[in-house]
């Protein structure tokens, strides 16, 4: 595997006016890693997706996306950077190739590189049949396909997704987490989700943040039940947590 | 440059895929036609008759072309509130503003190009709106530097009204609450118009501060250049105000 740092973020923080939602989180993904992100709702996985993908600044702390600063120089920054939201930021007005057109049109790519570019992207989504048709018409599934089509169009070295699988049937959950595997040979990917047999099918590592700061930083390798760490971590070894418990049994 | 323009141009295409634009033409169009064919029915079998061989009469493009400027300014300060609603706030609802905030772009390209696109459908509304006054140069003499002053005027005033939408439509997540704001405003513009003329309490700074006032000396085919600054202020300043809401919710506190 190549060490290259493609994703360094030190020390970031981030306060909504007293609360803290994410404390000090450091958070370094080598090229060609997939790295689960995880943890219970309000732990501050949105949050600290939202700051790597410059949706967001952060309190204190710094981000860098192939060597560039993301605050400094958030424009070239993001040219590396591929996004997923939670919900899939499609235009249910256009037909997939227009939107796809789009979008590449936003990362700057021209002519002959814009259509090679969409016609992978489209092939590695499944999405050749539908090319033509409107976005509002697909079903869920296909709308969720667009979305990491999107994502991964501009060839980015950076691919952040938030729950990609969601509202997907089981055959096209396979030729996701497929592709996420794929894109994790040439990039790295940051994925966020609850299904923790998908975090052990196709992570290599995985950061577990519980109320904004991070509980567990490891690879995969030798852990047999990524459940068991899970609950253990979240509802057993975090202080902060064991005196609340009484209130919602794990 | 080349990223507004590509924003305006899929923003302005984008109106024409939904039904919104194609019947918000139609219906603009439809009004003004009839109000066209009223003055120029009215002007052929009453006002010419009567102005028959005075001195300094006031011509066709006085007497019908400011009127249909003039109501084609009235209806859209409350069609513009539809246009301008579905800009940031259907974004924010239908979750689609990480789209453009996650590429690589600018948040004031992301603000000056959807502004442009609206720009461009306003220009084609005046364009089709300005047919039928030129339409009358068949048959007679036009006043072309009147009718220029008016789709100046006009074009000032729908921009200005657009720049105070997209700024309105930028602060909420619910497109009616956008459209209703915006239409409060522009109204209150209106109102203050009209009380800065009301007798007794009438004052010169509202009329001044009123956008209905600038437009109705472009309309009696005036350009000063005052008006026009008002109206470039007044765009600059509420384009400005949506730069730095959309930038401020990144470092929301």
């Amino acid at each position: 595997m190549d060490s290259t740092i493609l994703l360094a973020a030190e020390g970031l923080s981030r306060y909504y006016s007293e609360h803290c939602a994410v404390d000090s989180l450091n958070l370094h993904l080598q090229k060609g890693e997939v790295l689960g992100l995880l943890g219970p709702n309000g732990a501050g996985k949105s949050t600290t997706m939202q700051m790597l993908t410059g949706n967001l600044a952060p309190t204190t702390g710094s981000i860098q996306i192939n060597g560039i600063d993301l605050l400094d120089e958030p424009r070239s920054a993001k040219r590396h950077l591929g996004y997923l939201p939670e919900q899939p930021p499609v235009y249910r007005d256009l037909t997939v190739n227009e939107y796809l057109d789009y979008c590449a049109k936003l990362h700057g790519m021209r002519g002959a590189e814009r259509t090679q570019a969409i016609g992978l992207a489209c092939e590695r989504c499944s999405l050749t049949e539908v090319q033509s048709r409107l976005i509002a018409n697909l079903s869920k599934g296909y709308k969720q396909r667009v979305g990491i089509a999107q994502a991964i169009l501009h060839n980015p070295a950076v691919v952040i997704l938030d729950e990609p699988t969601v509202g997907l049937d089981p055959l096209q959950i396979r030729e996701i987490r497929k592709l996420i595997r794929e894109l994790g040979q040439e990039h790295s990917v940051i994925l966020s989700t609850h299904i923790l047999p998908e975090v052990q099918a196709v992570c290599d590592r995985v950061q577990i943040l519980n109320r904004g700061r991070t509980v567990f930083n490891d690879s995969l390798a030798g852990v047999d039940s990524l459940e068991k760490i899970f609950f253990e971590l979240v509802y057993q070894e975090d202080p902060a947590l064991a005196d609340s418990e009484s209130e919602n049994p794990a | 440059m080349k990223m507004i323009w590509t924003i305006a141009t899929t923003e302005f295409r984008r109106m024409f895929n939904s039904p919104l634009a194609w019947s918000i033409l139609a219906v603009v169009q439809f009004i003004l036609a009839w109000v066209f064919l009223l003055g120029l029915n009215e002007y052929v079998t009453q006002i010419q008759p009567a102005m028959a061989g005075r001195e300094n009469a006031p011509g066709l493009s006085d007497l019908v072309v400011s009127a249909l400027y003039l109501w084609a300014g009235v209806i859209m300060l409350a069609v513009m509130p539809i246009l301008t609603m579905r800009l940031f706030a259907e974004e924010r609802m239908n979750q689609t503003l990480p789209l453009l905030t996650t590429a690589p772009i600018s948040i004031s390209q992301i603000v000056l190009g959807k502004y442009l696109g609206l720009l461009l459908l306003i220009i084609t509304m005046i364009a089709m709106l300005s047919l039928m006054p030129a339409s009358l140069s068949l048959g007679t003499d036009l006043d072309w530097g009147k009718l220029a002053a008016a789709i100046l005027g006009l074009f000032l005033l729908l921009a200005s009204f657009a720049a105070a939408g997209l700024f309105l439509s930028a602060l909420t997540r619910q497109p009616i609450i956008a459209a209703v704001s915006t239409f409060g405003l522009l109204l209150f513009l209106m109102v203050l118009y009209i009380s800065g003329n009301s007798q007794g309490s009438g004052s010169q700074l509202f009329i001044y501060l009123s956008h209905f006032g600038h437009f109705l000396s472009f309309l009696e085919g005036l350009f000063d250049s005052s008006d026009l600054v008002y109206y470039l202020l007044f765009i600059a300043s509420f384009l400005l105000l949506t730069i730095r809401k959309l930038d401020n919710e990144r470092l929301q506190r």
